[in-house]
């Protein structure tokens, strides 16, 4: 990568003040303005300028509803529960597959990421197999706030574990076992020796979870029932049943309003944050846990994954695996056995194949751009770099319905008509990927000591060589867990994709929901089946991911 | 770069470059051989709007695309409800030729918002007037379905038997026994409440308000979707919850016996024929479509005998031409209500909303504990 001339001025940083950085910043901003801000920004116009001009009148009228205020209060109340209580899960699940070798962590660790690509109607089903009418716990949860916190935790666990554990795995253990040996209480040696190091990434963490669940859609409808909208229900309302755009851009923007205070919070507290220090190989990091406490630790926290994530997983395989004839494999039979039932079904290797393409289209726009982006916010600090950091959060945090509405009234007007594009599909999905490979990476981009690089600088080498060298096998190794969450996104095709046109090309998902929009035994456990099978498929590409990452390291 | 790194983003490159030129996902196995084709040249591409659940079968397609030298490119947009929407608000440069799902319950919307050219199809004189309910013929009927409350048999007995009408539904002989869809998010749940507007009306002494108000008393459940109705709160067929009643539709009993491995004898559920609103579905003309002749074909294709006869066990739905043979399993499992509820597609546009309103502020009480 050849750098300006001026890199030798700035050792520390050799992007620094560069107009290179600017550069860097274009391809993302480009895509940023072309599929969401154009996008966002036509819809929006058209529900708050019927005619052409502005008219506040509906939307004035909307935010004096006193419905308004309960939405969002409660979106706003049920989103922070939601960000705590993932972490209370996924931060113990961080630490023990960062720091402990037991049996069956690589695994456990690629099966973290399963609940996150579950439609929320398979999610809902197998939710309520457990807590709903006949559940098999015996406890009434549903339509109760208890489900939805619950379902939250399931989904998001994924995001807390994979991102701060990317920077757990990598934090020296040595710096920690010092502050022991002189003396400090092992809460002493965590509060004031990693928590510093791992707060950056804690808090790239919790913002995605909170956008993720401010803007909770199915899981609040399934789960929740009648007594319980979040603003991106009402928006959907608005905008999906009732045709009512004003409504529904007014709503969209107060969303939009939240999410910026939000960010602005997020932005000050990781200013505080950034500490650059030396990272490790994960495989030095880890080992066996010692001594009666360290196992009744890992013992409690891999009894809570199991609670928390396992048993929805293990009543979605119960139900794939129930037959009137008793347990067995026959729905997994009928499902891949079945010449074509109708053009409503969809062959399973096709929507195997399908679900694979689009997600390594999606991965391969969202993670060069996501790391394009990351090394923007990284290198260059400051409001501009901050806004830019917000901007490419607002996609995961934009009403799904006001996206998919966006894309029909704005792409019609490019040279291609991109609306009912197959290609549409994967670009919807990096849209959404991008805050996870940009929250993925920035925290360890951010942790890389300066000494190497001004090591490598003042030993003679050129700014390139020195990004290459020091820089680059770091990133390599947060775009592995950045390209893990892409992948998944797009596997799950959550967000604006269920509410955009698309031409055939059936994914798993969609499989699923066609499998259960009849009655039927069969449709039934066949749409179990399919989740099965997409289960299956995201535990072996997390799994590949995770192999690529362990081998990459230690090659730096 | 570390090797694993570089080897993983080359692969995603050329799967990402493999999939633009054409060998990714597969536009739906819908092309044909052009050797059949009467007009020479490539074919022409239909472009057809609908709803996540219509389907049709692949030959019968086919025979459409041999016979007009087209490939049908099928464009799904959500739901009936937000399909329509969609296609409103794409007026000025449609997505799409021909539109096939609109429904009696969101036909006016899309009426008043005229986005459909008039065509008067070959052979929509078969279909009986009650189907028929634009005059000036800017959509064709193309299949009806009944949304009526399903009950579990093994429920129910000869002391004991299921309800007969949608008035029973309030009784304590059915308490804590019903389960309804949400009508601002689900389609049957909607029809379900313009059952109750239909037939207790919005004035007298017993509105339909009044209903609600006693369904509510005697402890009915309202879920978001007819998925969670069905599979997770009703308890007959393939249903696993614990609600004798739930409120589907009158072929679900067909689909109870098709989709089932070994096929019973018997549908496990039965339907309750008082009380059930007829949803009828419309293909249109798109206004501004790039290929109009062919979209009009497309709609006289719809109305053709091979694809009503191929509607009963796609959709699960009656053919709108009633001369149509029905599949044997069709004709004995599907229930057909004797005399459903409907209300003016023009009542429905002007009222839905505030309807929906008043249920839901209704429905603030409703919430299930």
């Amino acid at each position: 990568m050849g750098l300006g001339r001026d890199g030798f001025a700035h050792p520390m940083n050799p992007l620094r003040g560069s107009p290179l950085t600017l550069a860097l910043a274009v391809l993302p901003l480009a895509f940023l303005g072309l599929f969401f801000v154009f996008p966002v920004a036509t819809i929006l116009w058209r529900g708050l300028a019927p005619g052409g001009v502005l008219d506040l009148t509906a939307p004035l009228a909307v935010l004096a509803r006193p419905e308004t205020l309960a939405v969002a209060w409660f979106t706003l109340w049920q989103a922070v529960l939601s960000t705590l209580l993932t972490l209370c899960v996924g931060l113990p699940g961080a630490y023990i597959l960062a720091r402990f070798d037991f049996p069956g962590r690589r695994v456990l660790n690629a099966l973290v990421l399963v609940p996150f690509v579950l439609p929320t109607v398979v999610v809902g089903a197998a939710f309520l197999a457990l807590i709903g009418p006949r559940g098999l716990l015996g406890l009434r949860l549903d339509h109760t706030i208890w489900a939805i916190l619950l379902a939250h935790v399931f989904y998001n666990t994924a995001v807390v574990v994979r991102v701060v554990g990317g920077l757990w795995a990598q934090l020296d253990p040595r710096t920690e076992e010092t502050a022991r040996v002189l003396g400090a209480s092992r809460w002493n040696a965590f509060r004031q020796v990693t928590w510093p190091l791992l707060r950056p990434a804690v808090l790239s963490a919790a913002s995605i979870v909170f956008l993720f669940t401010f803007t909770s859609f199915g899981v609040i409808l399934i789960l929740g029932g009648l007594g319980y909208a979040t603003i991106e229900v009402a928006v959907y309302r608005a905008a999906a049943v009732l045709l009512d755009l004003p409504a529904a851009a007014t709503l969209a923007l107060l969303q939009l309003c939240f999410l910026a205070v939000s960010l602005v919070v997020y932005a000050r507290l990781q200013q505080r944050a950034a500490l650059s220090q030396r990272l490790v190989a994960a495989r030095v990091a880890a080992r066996s846990p010692r001594g009666r406490a360290e196992w009744a630790f890992v013992g409690i926290t891999l009894v809570l994954l199991a609670l928390v994530l396992g048993l929805p997983l293990a009543a979605l395989v119960e139900r794939a695996l129930a037959s009137p004839q008793g347990y067995g494999l026959d729905n997994f039979t009928s499902l891949f056995g079945q010449s074509a039932r109708g053009a409503l079904f969809v062959p399973p290797v096709e929507a195997i194949r399908n679900s694979l393409v689009f997600a390594a289209i999606a991965t391969a726009i969202s993670l060069p751009l996501g790391l394009l982006a990351g090394a923007v916010i990284t290198y260059r600090r400051g409001a501009l770099a901050s806004a830019f950091d917000a901007l490419l959060m607002l996609p995961l945090g934009t009403s799904a319905v006001i996206i998919g509405f966006g894309f029909l009234v704005s792409l019609g007007e490019l040279p291609i008509d991109l609306r009912t594009s197959p290609l549409l599909i994967p670009i919807a999905h990096a849209l959404v990927a991008l805050p996870f490979v940009v929250r993925a990476c920035v925290p360890l981009m951010r942790s890389i000591d300066r000494r190497l690089r001004e090591a490598a600088a003042v030993l003679g080498a050129s700014p390139g060589r020195t990004w290459r060298l020091v820089d680059l096998p770091i990133v390599g190794r947060a775009a592995l867990i950045g390209a893990s969450f892409a992948f998944a996104v797009s596997l799950g095709e959550f967000g604006a994709t269920l509410f955009i046109v698309r031409p055939e090309a059936p994914t798993m998902p969609i499989a699923i929901f066609r499998l259960l929009s009849q009655p039927g035994t069969l449709a039934f456990g066949q749409a179990m089946a399919m989740a099965t099978v997409l289960m299956l498929v995201t535990a072996i590409a997390a799994l590949a991911f995770d192999r690529l990452r362990t081998t990459s390291v230690g090659s730096a | 770069m570390n090797q694993p790194i570089r080897t993983l983003l080359a692969t995603l490159a050329l799967v990402a470059l493999a999939a633009c030129s054409g060998t990714g996902p597969t536009p739906s196995p819908t092309s044909v051989s052009p050797t059949a084709s009467p007009t020479a040249g490539p074919p022409t591409e239909l472009v057809l709007l609908t709803h996540d659940s219509l389907a049709v079968s692949e030959d019968v397609l086919a025979q459409f695309e041999s016979a007009h030298n087209a490939t049908v490119k099928i464009v799904r947009a959500g739901d009936a409800g937000s399909m329509v929407n969609q296609a409103i608000l794409t007026a000025d440069n449609p997505l799409a030729d021909v539109l096939f799902g609109v429904d009696n319950t969101f036909l006016s919307r899309a009426l008043d918002a005229d986005i459909f050219e008039p065509y008067h199809a070959a052979g929509v004189e078969a279909v009986p007037a009650a189907l028929r309910l634009d005059a000036r013929e800017r959509v064709t009927p193309i299949d009806y379905g009944d949304v009526c409350v399903n009950y579990d048999k093994s429920a129910y007995g000869a002391g004991n038997p299921p309800p007969q009408t949608l008035a029973d539904l309030t009784q304590p002989a059915y308490r804590s026994q019903l389960v309804v869809e949400d009508p601002g998010t689900s389609s049957p749940g909607l029809a379900f409440m313009l059952a109750s507007v239909a037939r207790f009306g919005e004035t007298g002494d017993y509105t339909w308000l009044d209903y609600w108000r006693d369904l509510r008393v005697n402890d009915v459940a309202i879920v978001s979707g007819w998925e969670q109705a069905y599979y997770s709160s009703f308890s007959g067929g393939s249903g696993t919850g614990d609600r004798p009643l739930v409120v589907s539709y009158a072929t679900s009993p067909v689909a109870e016996v098709y989709y089932a491995s070994p096929q019973p004898a018997e549908s496990p559920t039965g339907v309750v024929t008082d009380g059930c609103f007829r949803q009828i579905e419309f293909a249109a003309v798109l206004a501004g479509a790039k290929h109009p002749e062919l979209a009009r074909a497309f709609v006289d294709f719809l109305l053709s005998p091979d694809l009503q006869a191929d509607i009963p066990l796609q959709d699960f739905v009656f053919p709108a031409v009633p001369t149509t043979t029905l599949p044997p399993v069709f004709s004995e499992f599907a229930a057909q209500a004797a005399q459903p509820l409907t209300l003016p597609p023009g009542t429905i546009a002007a009222k839905r909303d505030q309807w929906l309103i008043e249920w839901g502020s209704a429905g603030t009480a409703l919430r299930i504990p």
